[in-house]
């Protein structure tokens, strides 16, 4: 499409929604007019910046259902965030919705060469996380053969792999790894195997990560992104150039901002992503704070496909985590730690990927008098509890190690609260 | 009578011990006996001492964590089969030994175990029903 072309549409679907977001959504409809701007406003898509920001504070505020723009018999399919029930974030879809989400995940995959003879192989967990059904529908549309593994049970992949001969694999890169490795431990030789790309998403990884896939697997590693509250995956994609990601702007249109002021940033400079959907019905959302740092790339991709790029995240502008696909605040272990002990400890929170692995989160909890007891059965009992606790809040299974107080690092006022040995940044 | 002992925890990190038993030096604090259990993460550090209250003052300002602890110090003869004796008698009384630790006094042919039980009182009891010598605080900082 034409980028003239392409503004016309955005332009118009961007009128569309916001007339149904006020019409529909009262919650909307309140921050519209709060703002003194109504859907005879906007014209033009450049009128976007007349629109407020929805963050997921409004989502909290509305838990569950009320920022849907139809009626509940219209929504088809509810998916949800990981976090504890004032953290957690629904979202719905509708029938169109769905369409629309296979639609831009087809195109993903596409991208990557994916065609009707494929098997895709799709190891991302299937349940109220986005990722599982997301692939699946866009696979299915592509006329693919599905393989819905889910996660787990790695050696099992590594032998579907093998006997179905996968070509297509859908997981989160340190699965990717993590299968690697068990192929490596079992002798099955990637070079040897049809499998020829991978999808990876749902956490932030780095170039020096591909490079290591790539090579473990034999295959092109391809970054794809999304968020549940936009669609899930499917609002970004690589394709086989491997220079940022494409973004479906006819349906998602990205705006960058500067997270402080809220004011936009100039193409190719810096700053917090935020979308506006242009078709979704169950949860249309006007300027979706995504607290993820990127730049647009304004130079034509050699690939030809004329929707913009986003440079890949290297980064939040707020404290959340992204830890094996899951989203842990901070705040949420300050929770935890607080029913368990009654009091809030100083803690730190540690992540690392181990070499060839999945990422690991590591909570350092400094011990107080009245957690501290003589017998080690008790302090085991506080640790685990304390484990226990924090995978039921999060559903990731975290390490605790108790440490002596005033082990942790303060910096002036605020301590320092995380320590991420990730390097994502390479 | 029970016997305290003061309990120190201690993250495995080079040199803690070290800091534990400088800061009881320099409160003039005598080590009686001292047992270490630990994880992979950390250790604690049971200490019998001749003043406790000052120990556990001087461990608590040089920023350790400490608790107090009612534990039994009993004597026994130096010789084989004795510490199973007194494990008898407290084992006949249902009582739940959470460890024990042991030493040589310097004072006669006697050792002494320390025991720690839920109930340190019934465990006082029993041994000296049993016809075991439990030594006091004030024997025991004499020792």
């Amino acid at each position: 499409m034409a980028p003239r072309e392409l503004r016309a549409l955005q332009s118009q679907r961007l009128q569309d929604v916001v007339r149904l977001v006020y019409d529909r959504v009262p919650h909307y409809r309140k921050k519209l007019d709060a703002a003194g701007v109504g859907p005879d406003d906007i014209q033009d898509i450049e009128d976007i910046s007349k629109l407020p920001f929805t963050t997921k504070e409004d989502l909290r505020e509305t838990y569950p259902f009320g920022m849907f723009g139809v009626p509940m018999e219209e929504v088809v399919r509810i998916h949800a965030s990981s976090g504890t029930t004032g953290k957690q974030t629904v979202v719905g879809y509708t029938r169109k919705d769905i369409h629309t989400w296979a639609e831009v995940i087809a195109r993903t995959l596409a991208a990557g060469g994916t065609h009707a003879a494929d098997f895709v192989q799709n190891s991302y967990g299937y349940g109220l996380f986005t990722g599982g059904l997301g692939l699946h529908y866009g696979a299915e549309l592509i006329g693919a053969s599905v393989i819905p593994t889910s996660g787990g049970q790695t050696r099992r992949q590594v032998q579907i792999m093998q006997d179905f001969g996968s070509t297509v694999l859908c997981c989160t890169p340190s699965y990717a790894l993590v299968i690697g490795e068990e192929a490596r431990e079992i002798r099955v030789e990637f070079a040897k195997l049809p499998l020829r790309v991978g999808f990876l998403g749902a956490e932030p990884w780095s170039q020096t990560m591909r490079l290591e896939i790539e090579a473990a697997l034999s295959i092109d590693a391809l970054d794809i992104y999304g968020l549940s509250e936009i669609i899930g995956p499917g609002v970004g994609f690589e394709c086989l150039q491997k220079t940022g990601l494409h973004l479906n702007e006819d349906h998602f249109y990205p705006e960058v901002i500067n997270p402080e002021t809220g004011e936009p940033v100039a193409d190719g400079e810096l700053g917090e992503v935020v979308f506006t959907t242009l078709t979704k019905e169950a949860l249309p959302l006007l300027r979706y704070r995504t607290r993820d740092l990127t730049r647009i790339l304004p130079e034509p991709c050699p690939c030809g496909r004329t929707i913009r790029r986003m440079e890949r995240v290297t980064g939040r502008s707020d404290d959340m985590l992204i830890i094996r696909g899951v989203n842990v605040f901070p705040s949420q272990i300050e929770e935890v730690l607080m029913r368990v002990e009654g009091t809030t400890p100083n803690y730190l929170l540690v992540v690392d990927r181990k070499p060839r692995g999945m990422d690991e989160l590591e909570v350092q909890v400094e011990l107080s008098s009245h957690m501290f007891s003589d017998e080690m059965v008790k302090l085991e009992g506080v640790s685990a509890q304390i484990g226990r606790e924090l995978e039921n809040v999060l559903g990731l299974r975290v390490g605790v190690r108790l440490v002596e107080p005033k082990t942790l690092e303060r910096s002036m006022g605020k301590a320092k609260r995380v320590v991420d040995r990730r390097e994502l940044g390479k | 009578m029970s016997a305290i002992q003061i309990s120190v925890f201690l993250e495995n990190k080079s040199g803690r011990l070290a800091e534990v038993t400088q800061a009881l030096a320099k409160a003039n604090v005598n080590i009686r006996a001292l047992s270490l259990a630990e994880t992979i993460d950390y250790g604690v550090l049971r200490l019998i001492v001749n003043r406790p209250q000052e120990a556990s003052e001087a461990l608590t300002s040089a920023g350790f964590i400490v608790t107090e602890t009612d534990v039994v110090a009993a004597e026994m003869p130096d010789r084989p089969g004795a510490l199973a004796a007194l494990v008898e008698v407290l084992t006949r009384q249902r009582l739940n030994i959470e460890y024990c630790y042991a030493f040589v006094a310097k004072r006669g042919d006697n050792a002494v175990v320390i025991f720690r039980v839920d109930d340190a009182q019934a465990a006082l009891s029993a041994l000296e029903g049993g016809g075991a010598h439990v030594l006091s605080g004030a024997e025991l900082s004499g020792l």
